[in-house]
């Protein structure tokens, strides 16, 4: 196994799931073999917050953080919010990213705008880039709110963990009867 | 067997595995999920108290009875239990008892970043402190061993990033054999009269130098030699930033704090060419380290503020960084109080009375957001009712009425009550408010005294705090609707105005209280697009379920927009709209 730790970003907002995207992600690199650091904010996340959760994998992990400019990969789920994360990627990360907008208080209110060209700004930054309707191909799968395992399908194409480890971990942590509905979300997301 | 735990269900695990019978807390972020997790563990009866000095006392008494405690709190927690902390240093304990206190650099969820370590210190407590989860279930363990080997109680130190971050945890089984408890009188050593505790004061100062003479030889205090132009002593989530940022360093790596295992530091400072101390917040290492005539480089290049990370550690040590792109600027994403949320209607009104409200610390601090803006003072737990009694005895008659105390259930049941009776007793003009949404809900939803259950979810007596204030003597008391705007402002606006002291009780459940029966989700509402006028007014309560459309054509008018998905029926902006567009779907 080499010596290299793999760094994954999770950014959205508070409310979305990716305290549970997060931990399936952990849970399949432990079944992997690999040593695994996860950490995120949760105070404020219910009340509708930016959540940012940082998984780190490899032979040994120090930091529960991902060092800054370090990111191999940004997983989206909002828009806006992995805007707002793309500091933390290195230079050439990946980004896939959930094609959602979820307005702020200031844009609610009528104060500002939602930015416009997210998606165009966030590829020319990133060229390593892939914009997902999470939400459609849930519906394809069975359900809407299976939305997050899509996307981590998609994600789980870019990194070194078997499928085995990812089905194993959603057995584990998914309830038994969103499961099937769940694998199939994945499978989507993979093949996407 | 091998698990992912965070640092906090590791501890609940930890004081599994040693034998622990009884764990208590007052919820507070980030150490609340240790009880949430005790409770999964039948033999550990696991409770909320009312708040930290009682956890405390309620750990103590289960020690001296002699069983093993653990008591869990926040680093602001320590403050409202650091009386009967200083005495328990002198009586020791039975059972083992280890106060696992979690500290918040960086403030992600608190007033203040205290550094807890200086409370082992004052105190004169043992304390350790964990850098991952498996060690969280170590040291947790160990704590309770060394508790009873020194007759000590012993803090373990964690913060968000132990708290709340996961690793890999091997699990081991609850040991077996311990004492069992039972009554044994020991006044020389449990009742602390002057004559008791000059007795045990040199004997706590023995046992702490003994202790730090066995922490050299402990294998949690752990030296790494490596590159020996480097030495850096540093301990919990320090370490790991260490390793991750300066691999080739020597590294001293602290598992107990306090007292410091001074022969090891001595030690090792003489195997390396330069010493750093690498620590979060106060230079507690560095100060002792510094004392003890070792030439350490540390807060002149460690931020004294805010948590550590790769990146403040590289440029600490003058490494490049990876050049990120540079930060988009983007509208913020503030936290809000929920759709539905029953304190909204209350700052609305207070707002809109142009009250000076004084605040505390729920869910309902959210009140100073815009553009509801109706908080004026957030300090501490439970400050609110004796601040305004305070504000009231110095500003002008005029001036006394704008005066409104705001504080929730739980924060009223924990340090609140003490004010209320203050403030009836000296006799202040001002009115309180109690906000009971039924729930502790900041920290996610904990049950207290007032909400008929308990941490176990068994059914307990619940205060009733409309006589629970009768029986303080105050006269005026209000319950009302809070989701009523006409009524929540009256009666505000009739109690400000009343020279004597008023409390008015809202009667609304937390919109997030899965228990059945408790929040009824009304009729979701929708705008009629016909009838709107786009004049903003339902945009002023700051509901997140209400959305500003501007006009597709570019024109000026716009409209409001209600989204069924996040609507609950609370029925606040109906009241607000004077065109009559809003209406419930039923």
């Amino acid at each position: 196994m080499s010596e290299q730790i793999t760094n994954v970003l999770m950014a959205g907002v508070g409310g979305q799931g990716i305290l549970l995207a997060s931990e399936i992600l952990s849970e399949a690199a432990m079944l992997a073999g690999f040593d695994v650091k996860k950490s995120e904010i949760h105070g404020m996340s219910q009340r509708g917050g930016c959540v940012v959760s940082h998984v780190r994998y490899g032979r040994q992990v120090f930091s529960p953080i991902v060092p800054e400019g370090e990111g191999d990969i940004l997983f989206g789920f909002e828009l806006m919010e992995t805007c707002r994360s793309l500091p933390l990627l290195k230079p050439g990360g990946a980004v896939v990213v959930n094609d959602l907008r979820i307005l702020p208080p200031s844009v609610l209110m009528g104060q500002e705008p939602y930015p416009d060209g997210l998606v165009e700004r966030i590829k020319a930054r990133f060229p390593d880039f892939q914009l997902l309707d999470g939400q459609h191909v849930a519906e394809q799968a069975g359900n809407v709110r299976a939305a997050n395992t899509v996307l981590l399908g998609a994600v789980s194409k870019r990194l070194n963990i078997a499928e085995q480890f990812w089905m194993r971990a959603l057995e584990k942590m998914v309830p038994p009867k969103a499961l099937d509905v769940n694998r199939k979300a994945f499978q989507l997301g993979r093949e996407s | 067997m091998k698990e992912i735990l965070s640092g906090n269900e590791a501890i609940a695990r930890g004081a599994f595995e040693a034998g622990c019978l009884v764990a208590c807390a007052y919820p507070g972020t980030p150490s609340t999920e240790i009880l949430e997790n005790t409770i999964k563990y039948k033999e550990i009866d696991s409770s909320w108290a009312p708040n930290e000095k009682v956890a405390l006392e309620v750990a103590i008494g289960a020690s001296f009875g002699g069983g093993r405690a653990l008591c869990t709190m926040k680093h602001v927690g320590v403050n409202v239990a650091a009386d009967p902390l200083f005495t328990l240093a002198y009586t020791g304990v039975r059972g083992g008892l280890v106060l696992v206190v979690a500290d918040d650099p960086e403030m992600h969820s608190s007033q203040n970043e205290q550094d807890s370590r200086n409370y082992s210190k004052f105190a004169k407590v043992p304390m350790l402190e964990p850098s991952d989860s498996q060690e969280c279930k170590e040291f947790t363990r160990l704590a309770f061993e060394l508790s009873e080997q020194y007759d000590m109680p012993v803090m373990l130190k964690s913060c968000t990033r132990i708290s709340h971050g996961k690793s890999i945890v091997e699990l081991e089984e609850r040991v077996s054999g311990l004492p069992a408890p039972k009554l044994e009188k020991n006044p020389a050593k449990l009742v602390m009269l002057p004559g008791n505790a000059r007795v045990r004061h040199p004997l706590v100062e023995e046992s702490l130098q003994k202790l730090s003479h066995a922490g050299s030889k402990m294998a949690i205090n752990r030296s790494e030699l490596r590159d020996r132009s480097i030495g850096i002593i540093t301990a919990g989530v320090s370490y790991q930033y260490v390793r991750e940022v300066l691999p080739n360093a020597s590294t001293l790596k602290l598992g107990m704090v306090n007292p410091l295992p001074y022969d090891l530091i001595r030690e090792f400072a003489a195997q390396v060419e330069k010493v750093y101390v690498v620590e979060e917040l106060d230079p507690f290492i560095e100060l002792q380290v510094r004392a003890m005539g070792i030439n350490a480089v540390g807060k002149e290049i460690i931020p004294l503020c805010g948590e550590l990370t790769p990146g403040r550690l590289r440029s600490a040590f003058g490494l490049p960084q990876t050049t990120p792109v540079p930060a988009e600027k983007l509208p913020g994403r503030p936290p809000n109080m929920c759709p539905g949320c029953p304190h909204r209607g209350v700052f609305f009104a207070l707002n809109q009375l142009k009250a000076y409200v004084t605040g505390d610390i729920g869910c309902y601090t959210l009140g100073f957001m815009p553009p509801l803006s109706a908080m004026d003072t957030c300090v501490c737990m439970g400050a609110s009712i004796g601040m305004a009694t305070g504000v009231t005895k110095v500003v002008a008659d005029q001036e006394k009425k704008k005066v409104v105390a705001v504080i929730g259930d739980s924060t009223f049941l924990h340090t609140g009550i003490n004010g209320l009776m203050d403030m009836v007793y000296n006799q202040s003009p001002a009115t309180v408010v109690i906000l009971d949404n039924s729930i502790t809900a900041m920290t996610g939803r904990q049950d207290n005294p007032a909400s008929g259950f308990t941490l176990m979810d068994a059914p307990a007596p619940a205060i009733n705090i409309p006589l629970l204030c009768t029986s303080l003597g105050v006269k005026n008391i209000r319950v009302i609707n809070p989701l009523d705007l006409e009524e929540t402002k009256r009666v505000l606006a009739e109690e400000m105005e009343r020279p004597e002291t008023s409390v008015i009780i809202t009667n609304k459940p937390c919109v997030l209280i899965k228990r059945e029966g408790v929040f009824q989700k009304g009729p979701v509402y929708a705008i009629e697009d016909d009838t709107c006028t786009g004049c903003r007014a339902c945009l002023k309560i700051g509901c997140p379920a209400i959305e500003w459309r501007p006009a597709a054509d570019g024109g000026k008018k716009g409209k409001a927009y209600i989204d069924p998905l996040l609507c609950t029926g609370c029925d606040v902006c109906r009241q607000l709209c004077k065109f009559d567009a809003i209406g419930s779907k039923k």
